[in-house]
């Protein structure tokens, strides 16, 4: 679904389609029409530009946002997925696979949604299962034996809230991740692309560079599980929305990310192949940044980065 | 062992004289649903003679029963600044203020340092009294001090965790702190120092995805309930109630998660022992 404003915006679009028609040849109503365009243009910009904390929810929730596969498609070439976690089945909600990047070999690894309703529930609402982080896992152990850098995805509502995801250890499986990332001896890049769910997010993002998306949003919890618990009243996800400062410029501010990605002016979901362009040149400016750097460098910066991250508090005299 | 026993038909009291006996002296056990002696409580490490029930303990009596006499208290007085400005119905900063001064500690966390039948040791306990024992910026510097501490002493690192999980109202904040602690686990592991997790009702959420399951060992008190997700959710998510001991140490033993399942009297001597095969 669209957001409100946009879907005004639409409506006042048509209106000016109307009135060009009616206007015929009559040059100085042509005129007046193209300044509205313009203006209808300028207005566009601004509402994405001051989206409040819910609005760039909504549109990183966009059914038409691009998914990791479309990025893959435009981004990458030579795509060869790999399945399963060796150890209990495949979870199509984490896609992994091994690619091209400017001529580079490196390991692909993300969330991934989807559109239609059978498609939604093959990939589970891009919500992972253990089985899903530990494919994860796998892929970026082979990287790490390969020496090929790791790109990751992050667009889930959360880890899957489920029976068997208890059963089978969701809580370790994400653990283990967060704590093998730390470590991993090859260069590791993180694009938040739409949802940041929680752990389920942090699970796969626990890197060199970690950047978002600019309507994409990254949280503890989401907006709507917040006000019910803090608010006792689900309808106030706007406000928790917030409140919990979400946005890639809050965790810019916060120093959580390392930067933001630009997106069309309308945003990523009316432009998929901008948005990929503009994803490229910004992960191949990180990957360069970081690429010649020794293993240990690598590992100490992305440990200080990490040890030295969200300090908010101060030390009073016992 | 207490010396003050009780017969069971002693504790057949009328519900207006229960009323007014449980302020202070009796409580009612919800394992057994019999009414305990607040002092035979206590004197059991809080376990219910009865049934065996573990009831929570704050952090202080913890670090009583786990090390020996004579510990010192680390890292006292690091304060969240409140990093979002978090209001909901009610101020985060106000919230704080009321945890603070009913808990007597800074945030949801102790450090010690300390010995465990003459072995050096740094623990962390975990305060649940405090907002839950949620996981915000201090708790998450409180954790990773001690871990540092046991990576550069070369001493054991015990966490017992009683945890809701990350604390929400400091956002994100809370959420990075899973990384950065994880990050100090990592390094703890390449030096081999042993760390043994301890989890306790509750261990729920992020510290359970992150600390609490990265043990050398994990170990949990009988009947904790410990999972990813809260009960709740998972029961409008699956739309069904769960089954009986879902998510509790038995489950998840049963399952492979846990190493063990350790009273809360053996704790010690548990811990102890796993130091002496663990140590260098
Ligand atoms: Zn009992």
């Amino acid at each position: 679904m669209a957001t409100k404003a946009e879907r005004e915006l639409e409506n006042i679009e048509k209106h000016i389609a109307q009135l060009e028609a009616a206007a015929g040849d009559n040059q100085e109503a042509r005129q007046r029409l193209s300044a509205l365009h313009a203006q209808v243009a300028q207005l566009r910009r601004q509402i994405h530009s001051q989206c409040e904390a819910w609005q760039k929810t909504e549109l990183a929730r966009h059914p038409q946002r691009p998914y990791t596969l479309d990025y893959i498609e435009r981004i990458f070439s030579d795509w060869s997925e790999i399945h399963g976690d060796r150890s209990y089945a495949d979870d199509p909600a984490i896609i992994c696979g091994m690619a091209h990047f400017h001529g580079t070999e490196v390991m692909l690894i993300g969330h991934q949604k989807a559109r239609d309703t059978k498609q939604k529930v093959y990939r589970n609402f891009g919500m992972p299962n253990p089985e899903g982080y530990r494919k994860a896992l796998r892929a970026m152990k082979m990287a790490e034996k390969f020496k090929r850098p790791v790109f990751t995805f992050i667009d889930t509502p959360g880890a899957y809230p489920g029976l068997g995801a208890e059963e089978r250890g969701q809580a370790e499986a994400i653990a283990r991740n967060l704590r093998e990332m730390a470590r991993l001896r090859v260069p590791i890049i993180t694009v938040v692309t739409g949802e940041g769910g929680s752990g389920g997010a942090l699970a796969i993002a626990v890197a060199d560079r970690v950047l978002m998306m600019e309507n994409s949003v990254y949280s503890v919890i989401s907006p709507e599980g917040c006000a019910s618990i803090m608010w006792r009243d689900p309808s106030k996800k706007d406000v928790a929305a917030e409140a919990l400062k979400i946005t890639a410029k809050d965790l810019t501010e916060l120093g959580c990310v390392d930067g933001i990605v630009p997106e069309p002016p309308e945003g990523a979901h009316a432009d998929h192949d901008a948005a990929a362009a503009l994803l490229d040149q910004t992960l191949l400016k990180h990957y360069n940044d970081i690429k010649g750097l020794s293993t240990d460098a690598l590992l100490d910066q992305r440990y200080d980065k990490f040890r030295h991250m969200a300090q908010f508090f101060k030390e009073e005299p016992a | 062992m207490a010396w003050f026993k009780r017969t069971d038909t002693e504790l057949e009291v009328s519900p207006d004289t229960k009323r007014v006996r449980t302020e202070g002296l009796w409580v009612k056990c919800d394992g057994c649903r019999q009414v305990i002696w607040k002092k035979d409580l206590e004197e059991n490490a809080n376990v219910c003679p009865k049934c065996d029930r573990h009831f929570r303990i704050d952090a202080r009596t913890r670090l009583e029963l786990l090390l020996d006499p004579g510990f010192k208290i680390e890292d006292t007085g690091i304060v969240s600044t409140d990093p979002l400005k978090f209001v909901d119905v009610k101020a985060y900063k106000d919230r704080l203020r009321k945890a603070q001064a009913e808990t007597e500690l800074a945030d949801a966390i102790l450090n010690a340092e300390g010995t465990i039948k003459g072995k050096p040791v740094v623990v962390s306990a975990m305060e649940y009294a405090f907002i839950g024992g949620s996981m915000g910026a201090v708790v998450g510097e409180g954790i990773t001090r001690a871990i540092e501490r046991a990576t550069f002493q070369r001493h054991p690192l015990v966490i017992v965790s009683a945890s809701g999980g990350a604390r929400m109202m400091e956002g994100v904040v809370s959420l990075m702190q899973m990384a950065k602690i994880s990050a100090a686990l990592a390094r703890l592991d390449e030096v081999g120092v042993p760390y043994v997790s301890v989890l306790t009702d509750p261990t729920t959420g992020g510290v359970t995805a992150s600390y609490a399951m990265l043990g050398d060992l994990n170990i949990a008190e009988p009947g904790a309930l410990i999972g990813f997700a809260g009960p709740r959710v998972i029961e409008q998510t699956i739309r069904q109630k769960l089954p009986d001991g879902f998510q509790r140490s038995e489950f998840l033993l049963e399952k492979g998660f846990l190493d063990a399942i350790v009273h809360r009297r053996d704790l010690k001597d548990y811990v102890a022992r796993a130091l002496d095969f663990m140590a260098a």
